[in-house]
């Protein structure tokens, strides 16, 4: 791999988001992920690579180390807070057509239920797999959810709740998306969810991670 | 007047609630409605719900203002009645109490200093508004409940501690995803009360989580390393699914028989979590009065 991707995932990975940046402690003063990311595109490395080559392994690695249970919430967010500083770069690539994500997610809270740092994790994780992220916020009911599958053409959403009390809700808000879009792929997840419940409630996955969400899409997507 | 902190000095254990969030809503809560605009709009309810657990024994309730934060009542556009829904929520639970202590509840706000989401001010500012509302409706304490973030509990301490003379109780969740137990933002039980205990809690404790087996170990941990009371409310194990319905696999029966370890580990406050009901409270106080007479 190209020496500059290699320091963009490695900064992503341990959440050196510039030059400027205090955290973390032994890489102070040194370049991060925009120095490294504005480099790639100097020295002609393509908005697709960078994120394909160079972000997407650096979140990958995170992913997988937050689902073995090595590192916590906040090694998470600080990594996608890095990968977020230098997207802010290649963002005009995506807007122009001239780079591509995966594919679109649409994630939100079900109805009843204000607990996003679930699905937040879930959209970082999403996003630092290469896919778009139509995040529709907290207390999300079907009819929010189908307007933005509608509005952004998406062939995914993500559902997640944290309380058993809001939990059912799932079920209908599933449902009505199914209905409307028997295509969409549909898959839950949050604390109280399990497998059994997904399979009785009609969606496609569940994941007790983000990682495994991300995973079944990408394996998805090449079927 | 630390009411609570004195009972134990005695050697009393004191049993304190189940849920509340199930509760409200075999009362009619709906999905997406503010469950703390309840304390104003649903006073009877609330209150019965209060009422029931005094009525299974409890010598400590909690009150409905587990999300009465200013950012999440912020999502129903409640902002502005901080204050008010935390006077109300305390006043409920003091109407129901008797002479029994009130612990207000206060959540976290979901939002991560270390994000920049929220400012520490901000959220010293909310816990401040909080606390002015349970001091005037008459609570006895406060419990800072299901934290994981150490920045956020100190915020939430200091709030309480500057504004009023309520006793502070400050209670973690703790995940096992590794083989060791840790809050989601990897601290362990016993980093956890040594902080609370350094910001100024009175008492520190560990709610929710999977069940009150694992809670023994959790306890022995924080027992380890601080000598102030112990807290614990554990979920009823985690919930299954029976048919169309949510259930909690530990019954009453089987919570009461945890209760010999739990105070062996060093717990001096027991009560329940998510799926815990006044029947677990009543088992809970059956089970310590014959340890402790």
């Amino acid at each position: 791999m190209n020496e500059i991707l290699e320091k963009i995932s490695y900064c992503i990975e341990r959440g050196k988001s510039d030059k400027h940046a205090k955290f973390p402690p032994d890489l102070k003063d040194q370049d991060g992920v925009v120095e490294y990311t504005q480099a790639a595109l100097d020295n002609g490395i393509s908005a697709q690579s960078v994120l394909n080559d160079g972000m997407m392994p650096g979140m990958n690695k995170i992913g997988i180390r937050f689902r073995n249970g090595e590192i916590y919430v906040p090694d998470v967010l600080i990594a996608a807070k890095a990968m977020k500083a230098g997207m802010q770069l290649i963002k005009p690539f995506f807007q122009s057509g001239e780079a591509k994500h995966k594919g679109k997610i649409v994630l939100g809270t079900v109805a009843g239920d204000l607990h996003d740092i679930g699905k937040n994790l879930v959209a970082m994780v999403m996003e630092g797999g290469g896919w778009e992220v139509v995040d529709i916020g907290v207390d999300a009911n079907a009819q929010k959810f189908i307007e933005a599958i509608e509005n952004n053409d998406a062939k995914v959403v993500g559902l997640s709740a944290l309380l058993t009390t809001t939990m059912n809700n799932m079920e209908a808000i599933t449902k009505e998306i199914k209905s409307k879009f028997p295509e969409v792929t549909v898959v839950i997840g949050g604390a109280p969810v399990t497998e059994k419940f997904s399979n009785s409630i009609g969606s496609d996955f569940y994941s007790a991670d983000p990682q495994g969400a991300l995973d079944f899409l990408n394996e998805k997507l090449e079927i | 007047m630390k009411k609570i902190t004195n009972a134990v000095k005695e050697g009393k254990i004191l049993v304190s609630d189940g849920a509340w969030g199930t509760f409200l809503q075999q009362k009619g809560l709906k999905p997406g409605e503010s469950p703390e605009l309840w304390n104003l709009t649903h006073r009877d309810e609330v209150k019965s719900i209060a009422k029931s657990y005094i009525n299974a024994g409890a010598d400590i309730i909690e009150t409905n203002s587990f999300g009465g934060s200013t950012f999440k009542l912020n999502h129903f556009g409640l902002q502005d009645k901080t204050c008010e829904l935390s006077k109300a929520a305390a006043e409920i639970s003091r109407e129901a109490a008797g002479d029994k202590i009130v612990m207000a509840s206060a959540g976290p706000t979901g939002k991560f200093l270390m994000m920049g989401d929220i400012t520490e001010d901000e959220l010293y500012e909310s816990f401040k508004l909080q606390t002015q509302g349970f001091v005037n409706g008459g609570a006895d304490a406060v419990i800072i409940e299901t934290f994981y973030d150490l920045g956020e509990a100190e915020q939430a301490i200091k709030a309480v501690k500057e504004n009023s003379d309520l006793e502070i109780i400050c209670s973690f969740t703790f995940e096992n995803r590794s083989g060791q137990f840790k809050t989601m933002m990897g601290t362990s039980p016993a980093e956890a009360a040594k902080a609370a205990l350094d910001f100024g809690a009175d008492i520190v404790g560990t709610n929710c989580g999977f069940g009150f087996v694992p809670m023994v170990e959790i306890i022995n941990q924080i027992r380890s390393v601080v000598d102030i009371p112990i807290l614990v409310q554990a979920n009823a194990g985690l919930p299954e699914l029976d048919g169309q319905n949510i259930v909690y696999p530990e019954t009453p029966k089987f919570v009461a028989n945890v209760v010999p370890d739990l105070i062996t580990a060093g717990a001096n406050i027991i009560g329940g979590c998510c799926g815990t009901t006044p029947d677990h409270i009543k088992a809970i106080v059956k089970k310590v009065r014959s340890i402790k007479g």
